[in-house]
């Protein structure tokens, strides 16, 4: 049996949607078993790395999409956002991306504001690979109480 | 999923009452709404916030953003009835030490069950 079990959601890369997104993760968050707190904070740094897409990566082409991959284990959900239109190998895509270099992500992602700090904040871990689209690949992890 | 602001005007005191979600879709409207605030010296705006069920960093943008143009208007801006969340939004960011913030503990209390 699979590890994890894998959802991915495909949508135009318009702000209307990233509400969308915000509410799909939300569920995904909640069948896991995380509090109302971390479901807060994963609906934030899904849409502030969803947002980032819909602003930067498609300034002159607005038919443009986003990906969205959602991971789910056990003890943590693992959510990509890429701001290309292809689906992508969750797997392999996951072993290329390297930790975060700041001087390498923060001039993309700044400029949006408080987006990347927001990521960083709130989730356990926030990678971001520059290869081409932007890749921004995000761990939380169930703080749940040890029952053992 | 929409975000709404009416005013209340008395006097010095102009309250702004804001409900809905702020993300990056919503975000333009309540915009637009604030930069047509007019603002005179010594106007004491009230924003509350506890109607807001979700904002991200854009939502603290346009607050910002009206913030900044109230100072120097010599106007004076307070957020009120955060709910513990967006309190959290504004501690984390830094901007709880540099904007009027007040908490509402009775919103709170009926925050919870959303």
């Amino acid at each position: 049996m699979k590890e994890f079990d894998y959802i991915e959601i495909r949508v135009p890369a318009k702000p209307q949607f990233v509400s969308v997104i915000r509410l799909t993760v939300s569920g995904l968050a909640n069948r896991l078993g995380f509090d109302y707190d971390e479901i807060e904070d994963l609906k934030i740094a899904a849409s502030e790395a969803v947002t980032n897409v819909v602003h930067h990566a498609y300034k002159e082409n607005d038919d443009g999409e986003i990906v969205i991959g959602c991971a789910l284990y056990n003890e943590k959900i693992e959510i990509m956002v890429a701001d290309y239109g292809n689906s992508f190998n969750f797997e392999e895509i996951k072993s290329k991306i390297g930790p975060y270099h700041q001087e390498e992500s923060i001039e993309g992602l700044r400029e949006g504001g408080l987006g990347l700090y927001l990521m960083e904040t709130l989730m356990d871990e926030v990678m971001i690979n520059n290869d081409g689209g932007v890749t921004v690949f995000m761990t939380k992890y169930v703080a749940r109480e040890q029952v053992r | 999923m929409d975000v709404v602001i009416y005013f209340k005007e008395e006097d010095t005191k102009l309250c702004g009452y804001v409900e809905g979600e702020i993300d990056t879709f919503t975000a333009s409207v309540l915009r637009e709404e604030l930069e047509a605030v007019k603002i005179r010296e010594g106007l004491e705006i009230y924003l509350d916030l506890s109607k807001v069920h979700y904002m991200d960093s854009t939502g603290l943008g346009v607050f910002v953003a009206f913030y900044k143009r109230a100072l120097r208007e010599k106007g004076k801006v307070k957020l009120t009835g955060l709910s513990k969340r967006l309190q959290r939004l504004f501690v984390i960011t830094g901007l709880s030490e540099l904007m009027d913030i007040e908490t509402d503990e009775k919103v709170e209390l009926s925050n919870e069950g959303i």
